[in-house]
């Protein structure tokens, strides 16, 4: 089975979206998208990757035809998403951050309605709406209004609503954000699905462990500007496989540790209240250098831990801020 | 969900249409929505004519005897009044509507789709026309309960009603305006209160201009809501209609060509 579209792609470039030096101001003041170029391949993934407030929203209401840029350019399925919007429309499904369905619908009157919005006749609209409700296990629902869903189902329901006509592009907004592990993992395995039939995906996330799992590129944004961009092992190669973290009894011995241990290190060690932050990449090798130096300088931690690297960490580490100094900027509109 | 292939549905081909006929089409499954929305939850229904058969019962029985109205009685002098007051205060609901709609993301979806711009806006005007219609048919039947008499003829009567629902949906128009610009629905309410009052009391709805101060007399007499409860005066009581009644539909039309657009514009640029 093809991956057939109702919009036929323009042949040129292997891009399925193209943004370039996007700008978008709010209000004269906030600059919601600061020069943002990226592109992804067909048949890809990218993860967008930032906090709230970081433009990633903005980025998708731009590329999704409902927000005009200020300035710079984008094409989406090799249509502007300008003087196009119309064809990039016929290309694009789009699954939003709030799950927009119907409450007082049910799910099947609800994907009805948007088969019937996308000039499908009464009988196919029915019959789509009714193969999507079963692979997307919610036949048993379909008869309910969408307000008695879980979360997960709403989701669910909302991807589906995505797909009626087969996009050949996906735009997902934070798909997992509010969703219990195993509403996640059953939208993650149906995003790869997706993929795996052709889908050009762009999802944007505040997780890493998303972006990690799913995308096949990570864009970071911040501020809304690109401020990292390459694949998950990249971005993770760039930042240390993983971060130990060694907890003093005051903000002032935390200091001088971070001190002593700046010699040492490659990255330079962060200190914050308590806690000393090392980026490493063999972790148990440098376990013991760091407690050799601390002990030779007569400074015990009381505690230490090993973990992944977060969202956090990668955003401390390109910008030198946490995450969420920016949740001020929070829906910036 | 067992393999890579089948989460999409089978394809399936538009229909084409003329742009206009999707146009009307896309309008149409919208107010079909919002129709499914106001069967499903009557009680929303209900207390929205609660409200008017209120105001009916006050005026009537309470306020009524106080009010002196030349060459009628007050209760075929009042039904005109409420009746525009209710189609007036029911389009608050366009507005209250379109603010849930857009901060529930169902209109960034409906801008996501190729569908007609002006389908949204005109999908709910509709169905609160088609809502306005049954309202009316109840509070006529409220009205005919405590006394209220036509003095005409059955179609008189019905081109009043039919007037009140051209105005009703001009006004749509432009609460949905207001619905767009809200930043919640609870807000979208109480936007629409302000401009609602001084056109809903400061009128010949309830109480002939006469007695008002001669700084508020001019407005009262000449605003659209007394022109057109005026009209509906003269249709359902006699007296010369032109003099009322084709001022009232130059309101109505006039509204509905410069709100539309308006409208339209502002949905193009809301979220």
């Amino acid at each position: 089975m093809t991956t057939k579209s109702t919009a036929s792609p323009t042949p040129a470039g292997p891009f399925a979206i193209e943004a370039e030096g996007l700008v978008k101001t709010f209000g004269g003041e906030v600059r919601a998208l600061d020069g943002v170029s990226f592109g992804v391949e067909r048949g890809t993934v990218l993860g967008l990757l930032g906090p709230n407030g970081a433009g990633k929203t903005t980025a998708v209401r731009v590329l999704t035809t409902t927000l005009a840029p200020d300035q710079g350019r984008a094409r989406v399925n090799g249509f502007d998403v300008v003087g196009q919007a119309q064809q990039v429309r016929e290309s694009i499904g789009l699954a939003g951050q709030y799950a927009a369905v119907d409450e007082n619908l049910t799910g099947r009157e609800n994907l009805r309605m948007i088969g019937q919005l996308l000039h499908l006749s009464r009988r196919d609209a029915g019959r789509v709406a009714d193969e999507l409700l079963e692979r997307f296990a919610l036949t048993e629902a379909a008869d309910r209004p969408s307000k008695t869903y879980s979360g997960g189902m709403r989701r669910r329901l909302d991807i589906a609503a995505a797909l009626v006509h087969r996009p050949p592009v996906l735009f997902l907004d934070e798909p997992t954000t509010g969703l219990d592990p195993n509403s996640r993992n059953a939208v993650w395995s149906l995003i790869e699905q997706l993929v795996a039939g052709g889908t050009t995906v762009l999802l944007t996330t505040q997780y890493l462990e998303e972006a990690d799992r799913l995308a096949d590129r990570i864009v970071v944004v911040d501020r809304g500007t690109v401020i990292a961009e390459g694949t998950a092992s990249e971005l993770k190669a760039e930042l240390g496989e993983t971060v130990l973290d060694l907890g003093f009894a005051d903000p002032v011995t935390a200091e001088r540790a971070a001190a002593v241990l700046a010699g040492h290190w490659p990255g330079p060690p962060t200190a914050e209240g308590t806690l000393v932050e090392l980026n490493v990449t063999s972790g148990p090798s440098q376990v013991m250098l760091a407690l050799r130096v601390l002990d030779e300088a007569g400074l015990a931690p009381g505690t230490m831990t090993l973990r992944e690297p977060s969202l956090d960490d990668v955003f401390l580490n390109l910008t030198g801020h946490r995450t969420f100094a920016d949740e001020e900027l929070e829906e910036a509109r | 969900m067992t393999t890579a292939t089948n989460v999409l549905p089978e394809p399936a081909t538009p229909v084409r249409r003329s742009k206009l006929a999707g146009a009307v089409g896309d309008a149409l499954v919208l107010t079909e929505r919002n129709l499914i929305g106001y069967v499903r939850i009557p009680e929303a229904l209900f207390f929205s004519t609660v409200q008017p058969i209120m105001f009916v019962l006050l005026f009537r029985y309470v306020f009524g005897g106080a009010i002196a109205t030349p060459g009628m009685s007050y209760v075929d002098y009042l039904m005109p009044g409420i009746f525009v007051q209710t189609v007036m205060f029911g389009a608050v609901g366009t507005s209250i509507g379109l603010a849930e709609d857009l901060h529930k993301g169902l209109i960034e979806r409906f801008r996501s789709l190729p569908m007609a711009s002006s389908a949204v806006l005109a999908g709910r005007t509709t169905a609160d026309l088609v809502r306005n219609v049954f309202v009316m048919v109840l509070i006529s039947a409220v009205g005919f309960l405590v006394g209220f008499r036509v003095h005409t003829n059955v179609l008189a009567f019905l081109a009043a009603i039919g007037l009140m629902l051209l105005f009703a949906y001009a006004l749509s128009w432009g609460f949905s305006i207001i619905g767009l610009s809200a930043p919640n629905s609870e807000t979208a309410q109480l936007m629409s209160f302000p401009l609602l009052f001084p056109l809903v009391f400061a009128s010949t709805a309830f109480v002939p201009a006469a007695t008002m101060p001669s700084w508020l007399r001019p407005f009262a007499e000449h605003q659209p809501v007394s022109v057109v409860v005026n009209a509906v005066r003269a249709l359902t009581q006699g007296g010369p209609t032109a003099r009322w009644v084709v001022p009232a539909l130059l309101w109505s039309v006039g509204l509905l060509v410069v709100l539309m657009p308006l409208a339209v514009r502002r949905y193009r640029r809301a979220i």
